[in-house]
Parts: C-alpha cells; sequence; structure tokens
C-alpha cells in the first residue's frame, strides 16, 4: 500500500479476546465494505474468531474483554511482552465493563449462585490497565466499526490518535437530534465523550456512557437536572455504573452492594 | 472403546479456531483402544443471572445483550419477552412483526458470518477468508453481499448490528418509517441473486457423510416456521409449554467444562438450524424448500455437518419473509409500537430461537420491578453436550476407515464449527 506515493509497511496486527462476548472482534470481522481493503493494509497474525492460521510477532495487539483469572492474566502480560502498541478495545477491556455489576456481590456468593458447590475458577473483575500497559484505549460497548478503521489508518500512518474529548451532545446535535430528555428519558451525554456519533440517542435511547467520562465534565448539575425530572439516586445509580466507566466519580450516586 | 488401529492417535486442539469462545479438543487412541474424546468448554465464567440481580427490569434487555456479540438481538428480545410475559404485557401487533424483521436480520447475519467465513474455508482446504479473497474474490463479493443486506437491516431495525438499543419491555423505542423500509427492501431485491449464486457455490461443496441419530430439540411452529415463543418440541415426541422450559433442558454440571450440559429424553440433543429444519420443515416458506430439495436436505436428517446446509436453507426462509413482512409493513397504517405498564412481584419465561438453537431467559420481580432472580439457558448449552457424543462416535467411525491423526482433527474441528457454537455465551 502507497500513501503519497510512499510505500507503507504492513502493521502485523493480533486480535485477542478475553471475558467477554466476542461484540468488538466481531465488529472488526463485520466490516464487509471495506474488509478487503483492511485486511490489504494489514497483516493479520493470529486473529483465532476469524482464522485458524495462527502466529507470534505481531506489533499491535487489539484486546478485548475484562480479566478474570489467573490464566487470563499470564496470557495478557505475553501479549504485553509481545505487543510494541496495545490497543484495549470496547468498554469490557477499558473499564471492566458489564461484567463489573457481579462486584457487587461477594466472589463466593456468585459462584454458588450459578454453579453451586461445582468447582470454577474465576477471580476479581479487572480492566486490562490494572494488569499491564495500555497504548490507547479503544472504548464502546459495542467499539465502532469507523472509529476502527479511523485508529487503524492512524497506527499505519505513525500517527497518533486524537479522540473526542467534548460531550456525545455535540455529536447529537450535530446530527439534529431530537433531545432524549424531551422525552422523558435519562441521558449520560452530557458527560460522556463522543466518538459514537451518538447512535443511542439517535435510536431513541439516551446515553449509557459506555465510552466514559468526556473533558470537563459536571456531573452535579447533571444529576441536579435529572433529579428534578424525577429519577431517583438508585436510577441513576445503576445506569452510571453500567459500563463501569465512572468509576470513583464522588459526585455519582453508588449502586447498592449486596453482602452474604 | 476398541478400534483396529495400529498407530496411535494423540489431538490436542487448544482454543479451536474459528468458533466464538474458547474450547478445546483431546483425542487419545492407544493400542486399537480410544482412551480419551472430549469436547472440553474452557471459557471463562461471567455470570450474567448474578448481574441481572437488583437491576430495574427495563435495564434487563441491554444487559442481555451483552451476553453475545453475534446473537445480541436474540438475548436481548427473549429477555424482553420474559418480562412482558411475566407482567401480562401485550405488545401492539406493529412492534411484533418489526421484532421478527429484526430478528431475522440477525438470522441472516449470524448464518452468512457462519458460512462463509468461519465454515467455507475448511471446505476450500484454508485456514481463513483471507486467502479466499485472491483465490475466490467472487465468493468473498457474494457474502459481503448478503452480510451487506443484514447489517443494513440491523442498523435500520436495531439500531446497530450487535447490542441493539430499540428493543425495550413493552415494544420498541422507535420503528422504522415507510421512505426507509422501501429503501431496505430494494436493497433485499439487490441481494436476492446473491443468495442464489450462494446455493450454487455450496452445492458444489462436499460435506462429511457421517451420521449420529439424536434427539432434535425446538420452538414448535403452528401455521409459521417459529422464531418468538410458542410450545416446545421434541422429535423424539415430548412437548412442553413455553413456561416448561426446565423441563425441556435438565441442566446438569460436569468436570471437563465450565458450561452446563442439557439433556431430554437421551444421552444428549441438538438444537439450531438442523432441529428447527427436522421439526418445522412443513412451515417452511415455499422458496425455502426448493432450495432443501435442491441441496437433497429431508427430515429428519441426522449429519450434524448438515446443520450448515440447514443454516442456508433458512438464510432463504428468512430473507423470502422478510421480503413479505416489508411489503405489509409499507402497508399498514398502524403505527403504534410501544405501551405502557405497571409494574408487579411476579416471573416470567421467554423462549426464542437464537440463530444457533432455542434460546430461555427466566426472571423473578419483586414489588419494585427489580430483579430478584434471573436464569438463561443458551443454545450451545444444550448442545454441547451432542457436540461431545457426537465425537465419541465419529472418532472411531474415522480411525476405522484408516483415517490418519491430521484429517480426524480436522473432521473433528469441522463437526465442533458446523454447530456454529457460540461458546462464550454457553458461559454467561
Amino acid at each position: 500500500m502507497k500513501y503519497l506515493g510512499i510505500p507503507l509497511d504492513k502493521p502485523k496486527v493480533g486480535v485477542f479476546g478475553f471475558t467477554s462476548c466476542e461484540g468488538c472482534q466481531l465488529q472488526i470481522a463485520n466490516q464487509e465494505e471495506t474488509l478487503s481493503d483492511l485486511l490489504g493494509a494489514i497483516e493479520v497474525m493470529n486473529f483465532r474468531l476469524i482464522s485458524s492460521d495462527k502466529q507470534d510477532g505481531y506489533d499491535i495487539a487489539f484486546v478485548e474483554g475484562s480479566i478474570t483469572t489467573d490464566g487470563d492474566v499470564a496470557r495478557l502480560k505475553k501479549i504485553r511482552h509481545q505487543a510494541k502498541v496495545l490497543v484495549a478495545m470496547g468498554s469490557c477491556a477499558c473499564f471492566g465493563g458489564v461484567n463489573n455489576l457481579r462486584e457487587r456481590f461477594p466472589l463466593a456468593d456468585t459462584i454458588n449462585e450459578v454453579y453451586g458447590t461445582h468447582p470454577v475458577e474465576s477471580g476479581p473483575v479487572r480492566k486490562v490497565s490494572d494488569i499491564v500497559s495500555v497504548d490507547i484505549e479503544l472504548p464502546g460497548c459495542p467499539i465502532s466499526k469507523p472509529e476502527f478503521e479511523w485508529l487503524v489508518r492512524h497506527l499505519i500512518l505513525g500517527l497518533e490518535p486524537q479522540f473526542p474529548q467534548y460531550q456525545v451532545c455535540v455529536e447529537c446535535k450535530q446530527r439534529l437530534n431530537t433531545c432524549v430528555f424531551e422525552m422523558g428519558m435519562m441521558c449520560l451525554g452530557p458527560v460522556t465523550r463522543a466518538g459514537c456519533n451518538a447512535i443511542c440517542p439517535r435510536n431513541h435511547l439516551g446515553c449509557w456512557g459506555c465510552r466514559g467520562p468526556s473533558d470537563e465534565t459536571n456531573y452535579e448539575s447533571l444529576i441536579q437536572i435529572l433529579k428534578e425530572k424525577g429519577f431517583s439516586e438508585g436510577q441513576i445509580a445503576e445506569r452510571a455504573h453500567f459500563f463501569n466507566a465512572f468509576s470513583g466519580v464522588e459526585a455519582i450516586p453508588v449502586l447498592e452492594r449486596f453482602e452474604s | 472403546m476398541e478400534i483396529n488401529v495400529e498407530t496411535p492417535i494423540n489431538i490436542e486442539v487448544e482454543h479451536i479456531a474459528r468458533v466464538e469462545g474458547h474450547g478445546n479438543i483431546h483425542i487419545q487412541i492407544e493400542d486399537g483402544e480410544m482412551t480419551e474424546c472430549t469436547w472440553e468448554v474452557v471459557e471463562t465464567p461471567r455470570f450474567f443471572e448474578v448481574m441481572m440481580k437488583g437491576l430495574s427490569i427495563e435495564m434487563a434487555p441491554l444487559l442481555a445483550a451483552r451476553i453475545c456479540g453475534i446473537c445480541s438481538i436474540s438475548h436481548a428480545l427473549v429477555s424482553a419477552r420474559a418480562i412482558e410475559r411475566a407482567l401480562n404485557i401485550e405488545i401492539p401487533e406493529t412492534a411484533k412483526k418489526v421484532r421478527l424483521l429484526t430478528k431475522h436480520a440477525e438470522t441472516l447475519q449470524s448464518h452468512t458470518l457462519h458460512l462463509f467465513f468461519l465454515v467455507a474455508p475448511d471446505l476450500l482446504n484454508v485456514g481463513s477468508v483471507i486467502p479466499v479473497l485472491k483465490t475466490q474474490p467472487r465468493v468473498v463479493q457474494i457474502a459481503t453481499k448478503l452480510k451487506g443486506y443484514a447489517n443494513s437491516a440491523s442498523d435500520l431495525l436495531a439500531g446497530r448490528t450487535s447490542h441493539p438499543m430499540v428493543i425495550k419491555v413493552g415494544g420498541m423505542t422507535q420503528v422504522p418509517r415507510k421512505s426507509q423500509l422501501q429503501a431496505l427492501l430494494i436493497e433485499l431485491e439487490t441481494a436476492l441473486p446473491y443468495l442464489w449464486e450462494a446455493l450454487e457455490f455450496f452445492k458444489g461443496l462436499t460435506w462429511p457423510d457421517f451420521v449420529r441419530e439424536t434427539e432434535f430439540v425446538s420452538l414448535r411452529g403452528e401455521g409459521v416456521y417459529p422464531f418468538i415463543g410458542g410450545d416446545l418440541v421434541s422429535s423424539d415426541g415430548v412437548i412442553k409449554g413455553e413456561d416448561e422450559y426446565l423441563a425441556m433442558t435438565n441442566e446438569y454440571m460436569v468436570d471437563f467444562s465450565t458450561s452446563k450440559l442439557c439433556k431430554l429424553s437421551r444421552e444428549s440433543f441438538a438444537v439450531g438450524a438442523l432441529a428447527r429444519f427436522n421439526n418445522n420443515y412443513e412451515w417452511l416458506h415455499p422458496r425455502a424448500k426448493e432450495v432443501a430439495k435442491e441441496l437433497k436436505l429431508k427430515p429428519q436428517a441426522h449429519n450434524p455437518y448438515y446443520h450448515n446446509l440447514a443454516q442456508l436453507v433458512e438464510c432463504f426462509h428468512v430473507i423470502y419473509e422478510s421480503k413479505d413482512m416489508i411489503e405489509d409493513l409499507i402497508d399498514s397504517d398502524n403505527f403504534e409500537y410501544a405501551t405502557s405498564y405497571e409494574v408487579k412481584e411476579c416471573a416470567g419465561v421467554g423462549a426464542i430461537e437464537a440463530p444457533r438453537g432455542i434460546l430461555y431467559h427466566y426472571y423473578q420481580i419483586d414489588a419494585m420491578g427489580k430483579i430478584e432472580r434471573a436464569n438463561c439457558v443458551i443454545p450451545t448449552g444444550q448442545n454441547h453436550a451432542n457436540i461431545h457424543y457426537d465425537l465419541r462416535q465419529l472418532v472411531p467411525y474415522l480411525a476405522a476407515r484408516g483415517k490418519g491423526e491430521e484429517e480426524i482433527s480436522k473432521h473433528a474441528q469441522m463437526l465442533v464449527r458446523a454447530y456454529d457454537p457460540c461458546i462464550s455465551c454457553s458461559v454467561h
């Protein structure tokens, strides 16, 4: 492949899944219209979901999923050791994602609820950066196809990707969407970082914050408005903690925890 | 089990490729005896049933979608259905139609992904679809066109291809406008010739001829080929109501699988496209029946590799039925797509035919509308035991015919792949 007449190296890419639904990996395989271009621009070394040809020697690792077992930890460290650039892909990898909802319960109770006394290996839910250093975070549940391709283009050209830091509201206005607050829905768009093209409000669902905090957040004011609109602290908590993307934000009500 | 082979066979496939999730195959034949033959599921559990607890019911379809990246539409739909049945909510006709149309988009998307990207490489003797881009670009073009239509339909109807945002308790958050449906209809009609070309491509491939008789479980069609709700049926003659899903699944645990296994009248049963085909052939769209004839696929088919042929037949069914439904919706003047409801203490079951087979969700709800208990029984979880027992019969069958390690390994992996397992889903 050439850019401005200059031949470009094909980056060697590996795609790896941990505790997740594999939906982000699927978004990559889902790029039908541009799949052959994408596969022409990169060299796929390891992508188990679509290929049984498997080699090491990748430079860029895309990692999906949260990390929950010792086996996961060891495998992730090996990937980090091999990769020059490690991309945490999707909300599970970036924040722990929905998996984190089970952290409201003690692990022993969790295992007991599903498996009884049958032995099953599991541990606490961790995001990728809890275990290894992460070079780039590509959030979203699932990741957006166009954004993934945009990132790959940057990696091929050796450019540092500049993700939008402004709010989902900006993109919502650009698309001339009706504000979902006006439809009586809750929305985290005012504090969530854009890049998704406001896809949920576009489809008449308030934002659930899967991409994490934007710059210049005013949580207090959002929460006050939500309460004025009749939403309870419990409702706000379960929305804001759904993807664990706002953990540690003091202004947001905490989600109820259950002791054994 | 005694097998007449002299060379020892030792097959270890770790994390089999071109399937969703993580599973291993272990096969060992020593001194003419099969000492090991296991389909091992090593996926890390996620505990969705626990994640659901304490959340409001309106969160359930959105969380359920995250069980699976491929069949997220089915999970969202069955979750909403279980809650609606618990609360006695009757959703508007338009919502029902749009839901089924959305479901069809997912089925087509999932089946074409599986047939072209995951299965076809085996039959073309390559490791993935990547070399096929060079050797048979037309095949990839066909796949692209068909998946392209399914993706457009999902984008329009569900909001996107994975993790839909439009399916909510009580109906839909929105339905497409007539002009959008008209555009979709044109895209569907453009995709149709490619589907017939796909038939020619798959007709030219040779499928393994292994047969093991088993029981097939699916929804029971009554007038229509079933996808959303209704009675449960098995090819061994068991019929149950939707609420009696536990009697149909009988989950149990084994050491070699983090997924639970299921059984009914025999040691295992199968769900999925072939089960639906075998149990509900009469309700297929006439064009799909035509295709079955061309493929020489007849009920009751017991060759597990024919799951893939049944998937191809279903592609025809869903695309032709979608065409009829889109035309109906364009002519309809009913714009109501959601209904309001009140919460109460209750419990309910939903059953749906996900691309990989029958899927059940159950929710127990408290007086405040919070989930107290949830249970999900996943198609692949129901298929695991059948895959395992197929494998235990396939390996001696091949060994007795003088097949070596490489060929046995390939056919074993193809067998697992034939079921299109969604392993992370099964260990939800």
